[in-house]
């Protein structure tokens, strides 16, 4: 392992530990709140915790390791900011509006001792690498957010980190921005040592090689990026994947959810459920009709629910509704022409029928 | 609410700026014609108010209450400042009755704007003498000690009385003083001495008594080169007259006399 | 007098009247000094050797206190604003004493300071360094009451400015004195100008502190208010004159410290 990193601060209610493989992209997924830029923060060096420790490996260059910080065992072991090597990207570009863009992706450069000469070589690289190169003599009010973003790419790289920290680059950027660094961070972030947070879904399939969604201060679920998006255990990432998540005990037809609810569906092939455990039932809204009133027998996968809102999804109309004693949130999208036709207006009782092929079933 | 709220206290609060901008500029206009007629062969009675020299205040403000405990029914106000300054203030329409001068220059000069009741009374004199901290550090004991080399002396500067007798003494005396201040007030020239900042500083012989412990005096005999005289007379354009008469007859008189005897002025 | 495209000001047009008044009082007796010059004679009156000898003095002991202010006004204003530590609000509180100090005060206080009885005077006078009545003095006074405005005007600045670019620096490797020099300062260089300029402004006009503790003594201590102060004993159309060329001085110095601040609106980002 090549970053280590274990850490709590009790005021944030952050208690955290993970580690990266050399070359290895993580992106870090999770509510507001739930500590996201608390650990970025900590890991730069900007944000103090009450304990733990954290070291970088030089395993690539024979280096022993190198501690970032250490606060356990009564040790007061602190590195600070600038010794870290841990460039930190944050959601606006910050570039120093005094310098123009080629002097900021210098900076790194030149606070390591670089010449002036020999900085503002190596900025013309990265600008280069992040296609930035003809915006080199432009002060940071003369760019667009796209384009500032691009730049402070090229300046964190520049500052050659082993760690790079990028917290929602993304974020404030507008839609037709948004592709042109996300294509130049794939390029830039490949077998790059780098952490990124985000809201987007496309930029964990798109950038990284694991996901670790965090909820409430702590590691919900981790895992390779395909395996956590489209298997979900945690109710965010099946939030961002775009599935409904329900939790149960399975049973060999499916799972029993906590008040008798029977969803049925595909386990998977290799594996045979042990009765009793704990497990999940994962299906998109696409695959949930609504039905208005009773529906007389009980058929499987059949539920009455309460309609909570209505709102346009794509050409569809997603319908959330919330089900039985443990008030479960399910979508459903349907038709606006079925939802013209049914009347469905929030507060309405429904039921939703959900096709059991489409149902993957699976221990949490 | 809030904002209502916000807003009235507001509007309160520059109505009273105004009304009592407003009530100043009326008390101003209705005190003086409230005067009692002249000629009234009856006990005096009314305000007067008193412009003196800034060196006058302890004596002037004892003669003003001795005055008003023997004529029940006035009250003399007093306003004490360097005498250009109050010349200034007068000349400007400041309400003054009396004017007490710390030199004949500024009497002279309120003369001439024909601002003085009369011909100006000369009731007092004021002669310098050395002031040095109680140890007198510099062991100063003459006038020419004060030009040894290393003594900090500190005088006034010659724009204003204090000053232009100092130079009068130098020349008379042939003394040269090197100053390492020239302060504009006998105030200011006091406070480098009594703080042990200045070694010495030349400054009227009332002045010393009045710092009391805090200064030493030190005659020199070159002071009575330049005996500094007080002038008093009633302002021009005084509605009362008669109260002013009264308190100038006391200043000059017996009782005067003695108040700034004890305070170290000397008798022109 | 409506112009065409201005947007809604909201501002009720009794407000008017009243800065009106307000704008009245402050440039009123400007006026009325300007109406007192002795024109014919304003030359020859500013010229004199004594009144050329306090300009000069002013000046130069203006520089020397704004050079001060800087030199200890900024580490004040990155502690107070970006440290954090026990009494922090009371050494702000007390760095802007002197902005309501009456001036007498703060000469007094330096007196007992840096006098030759004082606190810091004594040892110094046996070190054989004279402060009091020295040119030095009057820097010291100057900078007394001037420094407040640099600390409030900087720390202003730095504070809104905040500490993200400072944090991204030090990300990149940058140490915090490089931080400092080649980010913190000309992120807050406008505000630290402005700080400048008004410190310069408050050392020109400084009066009461000098008085009290440099005393006053032509070429050495006697500034342009000392100098106007005991020129009005005698000649009245010295100290008026006097007093517009300091009027002037003030309105150019202060001009250029907003002429700098228009300048430095931020631009426009084109997109």
């Amino acid at each position: 392992m090549s970053f280590e990193f274990q850490a709590s601060l009790a005021a944030r209610n952050f208690h955290m530990s993970l580690n990266l493989s050399d070359g290895e992209t993580v992106a870090i997924l999770g509510p507001n709140g739930a500590g996201k830029s608390t650990l970025l923060g900590v890991i730069a060096g900007l944000l103090r915790p009450d304990s733990g420790k954290a070291t970088m490996g030089g395993a690539t260059n024979g280096n022993s390791n190198r501690t970032l910080f250490n606060l356990d065992g009564g040790t007061r072991l602190w590195s600070p900011p600038h010794l870290r090597g841990t460039a930190l990207l944050a959601q606006d570009a910050l570039l120093f509006p005094h310098l123009n863009a080629l002097d900021n992706v210098a900076f790194g450069p030149r606070s390591a001792g670089a010449s002036k000469r020999a900085a503002r070589e190596t900025a013309q690289h990265w600008l280069t690498e992040v296609e930035a190169l003809p915006l080199a003599g432009r002060k940071p009010a003369q760019l667009s957010g796209g384009q500032a973003q691009r730049v402070a790419v090229a300046r964190a790289l520049a500052a050659e980190p082993e760690l790079l920290l990028l917290d929602e680059p993304m974020a404030a950027l507008d839609i037709h921005a948004a592709p042109l660094l996300r294509r130049v961070l794939k390029r830039v972030l490949q077998d790059r040592k780098a952490i990124i947070v985000t809201h987007d879904v496309l930029d964990a399939y798109m950038l990284a090689d694991r996901v670790i969604v965090v909820e409430s201060g702590s590691i919900a679920e981790e895992g390779p990026t395909r395996r956590v998006l489209e298997r979900p255990r945690s109710h965010f990432a099946a939030g961002l994947a775009g599935l409904n998540l329900v939790t149960g005990t399975l049973t060999s037809e499916g799972i029993t959810t906590p008040d008798g609810r029977v969803f049925a569906g595909r386990h998977d092939p290799e594996w045979s459920p042990l009765p009793g455990q704990a497990g999940v039932a994962a299906f998109p809204p696409s695959s949930v009709s609504v039905f208005p009133g009773e529906v007389h027998g009980s058929p499987r996968n059949s539920f009455p629910v309460v309609i909570t809102d209505l709102e346009p999804h794509g050409d569809q109309i997603r319908v959330r509704a919330r089900s039985g004693a443990s008030e479960q949130a399910l979508s459903a999208d349907i038709t606006p022409a079925a939802s013209a036709d049914l009347g469905l207006v929030p507060g309405m009782d429904v039921r939703f029928v959900v096709k059991s092929a489409l149902v993957s079933v699976y221990p949490s | 609410m809030s904002i209502t709220g916000h807003r009235l206290r507001l509007m309160a609060l520059l109505l009273a700026g105004a009304l009592s901008t407003a009530l100043a500029g009326c008390a101003a206009d209705i005190s003086t014609p409230a005067a009692p007629s002249a000629g009234a062969s009856s006990p005096l009675s009314g305000e007067i108010t008193v412009f003196a020299a800034a060196s006058l205040k302890t004596t002037f403000t004892q003669l003003a209450q001795d005055f008003e405990a023997k004529n029940p029914g006035t009250k003399v106000n007093l306003s004490f400042a360097g005498s250009s300054d109050l010349v200034t203030q007068i000349s400007q329409g400041a309400p003054a009755d009396v004017f007490a001068s710390a030199d004949t220059k500024n009497m002279t000069k309120l003369a001439d704007a024909q601002l003085v009741e009369g011909t100006a009374v000369n009731f007092a004199t004021n002669i310098l003498e050395i002031a040095v901290p109680p140890g007198n550090p510099a062991s100063i004991s003459s006038f020419a000690d004060l030009a040894k080399p290393g003594v900090k002396v500190v005088t006034c500067a010659s724009q204003v009385p204090c000053g232009a007798a100092t130079e009068a003494v130098e020349k008379a005396s042939g003394t040269t003083l090197s100053p390492v201040s020239e302060e504009s007030s006998v105030t200011d020239v006091l406070g480098k001495v009594t703080s042990q900042e200045a070694d010495a500083g030349l400054v009227y012989v009332t002045d010393i008594k009045g710092a009391g412990s805090k200064v030493k005096g030190i005659p020199f005999p070159e002071s009575d080169k330049a005996v500094n005289t007080y002038p008093i007379a009633a302002v021009g354009t005084s509605k009362k007259k008669e109260l002013a008469a009264a308190f100038i007859a006391m200043v000059t008189g017996d009782d005067g006399r003695k108040i700034l005897a004890d305070a170290g002025f000397g008798t022109p | 007098m409506k112009r065409i495209g201005s947007s809604y000001h909201g501002i009720p047009s009794w407000v008017f009247v009243i800065a009106g008044v307000g704008g009245l009082l402050v440039v009123l007796p400007l006026v009325a000094m300007l109406a007192k010059v002795n024109w014919p004679q304003f030359i020859p009156l500013i010229t004199s050797e004594s009144s050329l000898a306090a300009l000069g003095l002013s000046l130069r002991t203006s520089a020397a206190s704004t050079v001060l202010c800087i030199v200890l006004g900024v580490p004040l204003a990155l502690v107070l604003a970006r440290g954090e530590f026990p009494g922090q609000r009371l050494l702000r509180a007390f760095v802007l004493l002197p902005l309501v100090l009456p001036p007498v005060v703060g000469g007094i206080a330096l007196l007992y300071t840096f006098g030759r009885q004082g606190l810091l005077g004594k040892p110094l006078e046996a070190a054989g360094i004279q402060i009091a009545f020295s040119t030095t003095a009057v820097v010291l006074a100057q900078t007394f009451v001037a420094l407040p405005f640099l600390v409030v005007s900087l720390e202003g600045a730095l504070r809104s400015a905040g500490n993200k670019y400072e944090a991204v620096a030090a990300t990149l490797g940058a140490r915090p004195t490089t931080v400092l020099r080649r980010v913190t300062l000309p992120l807050v260089l406008p505000g630290l100008a402005s700080g400048a300029v008004l410190s310069f402004a408050r050392s020109l006009g400084e009066f009461g502190a000098t008085l009290t503790f440099a005393g006053s003594l032509e070429g050495v201590t006697r500034t342009l208010p000392l100098e106007i102060y005991l020129q009005r004993e005698t000649d009245a159309d010295a100290a008026v004159a006097l007093s517009l060329v300091l009027v002037a001085v003030a309105v150019a110095v202060v001009g250029l410290s907003y002429g700098n601040r228009q300048r430095n609106k931020p631009v426009e980002v084109q997109p």
